[in-house]
């Protein structure tokens, strides 16, 4: 046993891959961490207040792990689902009904509001323990702005079921767009932007009308909501995460006491 | 507790036969729920754990507050108003946000708890004595995110294994559903709907939100406290962000979630959600009272003039009280940030405390609007 594995090892096809021996010494330790792209993210060395889990609640971890079965299962998920009035539903409902013991949507779905949960929880614990101060001002930013993106995430996905609760989710969700000052044709000041009695701000041209690409919620919606939470959103969100990962080790690490 | 188990075990749930102590329990459960005495209620709850903080800090006290909390669940499960609302498959994560951010608040305030006085002996904070110390990511980090990562993933299939996703009928835009909720992470701001009109609960507001989060970093001048949990050291800062993230925003998605029936009336836990339910609009605008009630006239026909006294009201509280407080009250406040810092400081912190002023206005003297103009959909 002990002999293949020194075969294997000893082999170019692990060579190859793994540039290091065993990470048991503080040389290969080192290595492990820089010769991978992916744990590259992390500096070879932390503090130790750092790593504590009393201390990050793992929250932004959980949060990023959590984007990342999201994609996997979202991924697997459009291959089986056709954004059209007709399909929509159907699509969702031979998913639930047909696949045995199938954990695909129930994953995606509950991973979902779950990924809610730790942004939040992250937001909170960034907080609490002062991490926005100098020199972190900016990543704060940054993060401010994932959040938001993972709330556009969940928003535009919760109408792809095309089920009731998804249309008049989104529809409630939708209408505060009339109310946008100037820009709603519900919103305070519409009714100035107007020319000769003709009124440029109007149900079918004001904000609400763009985010739906219609006057309620339709096809033109499902299709507009469909792209942004399949390709859109996710490429910003994971652009942002890379920056916002970068920043944190250039900003020195996780916060601790100067 | 024991009382909880006992009706548990004599199988005297349910809303029919319930005991006299049951009854008892559920009725006082409808009552404190109820908006202003949960608002109240949980301003007082939040004071009192910031006060006593070295008590509530320890470790037996949140052990005794989630044994309560789930034998009062467990007794609460039978009751099946209850039962209805909770076992809703999307619902699940809402307990699970109840439960962790009184957990991690807890956890949070601990450390704070034990930093503070670790800092008045002049020792190094907790965090402090490790910070010295480093390891190598490999195996001391990689190692804890594995196994976070592994545990978390056989959680989440178990929990999509025992759960299936729910679907409810065909989208049909002619028939809307009573309530019509958004999603749930916006039911705090659906939840202002009540006070406010859309153009403040659902565009002004979310974008103060943000905007606010975003200003954090800068208009926070205070060095101290970064890197480490504390209460002594950032009151303020602690506090605000508990009353807005624990209180407005999370406490109120518990709310909407569970309290917000038919028609968006209240229900209390262990109602039944009626959709007769009609709850009084006896609201008022601020420039009845002042023309009709207080100076015995009729509204005047013209809106500005009508809606002189709120405008005047509100403008006075965004424009003259800042500089007011700013040369009396709040100077050594300026002096330390700056003018341009405290002027923007004040503005959003001004509009947040607008939701609790108009909420308490609307529970003692049924305000409706301070200024109300649907001429031109101009409410506040
Ligand atoms: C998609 C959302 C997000 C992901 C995946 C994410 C991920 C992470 C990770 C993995 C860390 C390392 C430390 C930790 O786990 O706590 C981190 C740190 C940080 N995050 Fe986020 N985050 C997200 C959203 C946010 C939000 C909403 C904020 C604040 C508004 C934020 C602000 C920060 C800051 C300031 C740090 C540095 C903290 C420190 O050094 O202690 N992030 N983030």
């Amino acid at each position: 046993m002990q002999k293949l594995l020194n075969y294997v090892r000893e082999s170019q096809v692990w060579k190859s891959i793994f540039r290091h021996g065993y990470p048991d010494t503080p040389r290969n330790r080192t290595l492990a961490v820089l010769s991978n792209v992916f744990l590259h993210l992390h500096p070879v060395k932390v503090r130790r207040s750092g790593i504590r889990l009393s201390y990050t609640w793992c929250m932004g971890g959980l949060t990023f792990f959590l984007f990342l079965i999201l994609t996997l299962t979202g991924l697997l998920l459009m291959f089986y689902y056709r954004p059209t009035a007709e399909k929509a539903y159907e699509d969702i409902f031979a998913l639930r009904e047909h696949v045995p013991i199938g954990v695909m949507r129930e994953m995606h779905r509950w991973g979902a509001h779950l990924m809610v949960i730790t942004v939040w929880l992250h937001m909170y614990r960034v907080f609490l323990t002062g991490s926005y101060k100098p020199p972190r001002e900016f990543n704060w930013n940054v993060g401010v702005i994932l959040l938001v993106l993972t709330l556009l995430l969940s928003f535009t996905g919760y109408l792809l079921p095309w089920d009731q609760l998804a249309v008049w989710a989104i529809t409630v969700g939708t209408n505060m767009a009339r109310a946008t000052p100037f820009l709603g044709h519900e919103g305070p000041g519409a009714a100035l932007l107007s020319f000769g009695g003709i009124d440029f701000i109007h149900a079918g041209d004001d904000v609400r009308f763009g985010l739906l690409s219609g006057r309620f919620v339709g096809e033109g919606a499902l299709l507009r909501f469909y792209v942004l939470h399949c390709v859109g959103f996710p490429l910003i969100a994971a652009t942002l995460m890379a920056v916002h990962f970068w920043r944190v080790r250039k900003d020195g690490g996780i916060s601790g006491p100067l | 507790m024991n009382f909880a188990l006992a009706t548990l075990l004599s199988g005297g749930g349910g809303a029919v036969n319930d005991g006299p102590l049951a009854a008892g329990i559920k009725n006082f459960a409808n009552w404190l729920t109820e908006p202003t005495r949960y608002s109240v209620s949980s301003i007082l709850a939040i004071a009192a754990v910031f006060y006593f903080r070295k008590f509530f800090s320890k470790v037996w006290v949140i052990t005794v507050f989630f044994a309560l909390a789930t034998g009062l669940f467990v007794f609460a499960f039978q009751d099946p108003n209850f039962n209805a609302i909770i076992t809703k498959p999307d619902n699940v994560p809402i307990i699970i946000l109840f439960a962790t951010v009184i957990f991690f608040s807890w956890l949070s305030l601990r450390r704070a708890v034990i930093n503070d006085e670790r800092t008045k002996r002049g020792e190094p904070t907790l965090e402090g004595e490790l910070s010295k110390q480093k390891v190598f990511t490999w195996p001391d980090l990689v190692y804890i995110e594995l196994i976070c990562l592994v545990l978390f993933t056989a959680a989440l299939l178990v929990w999509s294994i025992m759960i299936t996703a729910p679907i409810e009928e065909p989208a049909a835009t002619a028939r809307t559903p009573n309530p019509s909720k958004a999603p749930w992470y916006f039911l705090g701001l659906q939840e202002l709907l009540v006070y406010f009109d859309p153009w403040i609960a659902g565009v002004l507001l979310p974008s103060f939100i943000i905007v606010g989060l975003c200003a954090i970093p800068y208009l926070d001048t205070n060095p101290k406290g970064n890197g480490y949990y504390t209460f002594d050291e950032r009151p303020f800062a602690v506090v605000f962000f508990w009353v807005g993230f624990v209180l407005f925003w999370v406490s109120f998605v518990i709310l909407g979630t569970f309290l917000r029936g038919p028609n968006w009336s209240f229900f209390g836990p262990f109602e039944f959600w009626d959709l007769h339910k009609l709850e009084p609009m006896v609201n008022v605008d601020l420039s009845t009272y002042f023309w009709v009630e207080l100076l015995g006239k009729p509204r005047p026909d013209e809106p500005l003039v009508r809606e002189a006294p709120g405008i005047i009201a509100l403008l006075g509280y965004f424009l003259v009280l800042p500089p007011l407080v700013g040369k009396t009250l709040m100077k050594k406040m300026v002096a330390e940030m700056g003018m341009v810092r405290f002027n923007v400081f004040m503005h959003l912190f001004l509009w947040f405390v607008l939701i609790p002023i108009k909420m308490g206005l609307r529970w003692t003297v049924n305000l409706k609007y301070f200024i109300g103009m649907p001429e031109f959909f101009f409410n506040v």
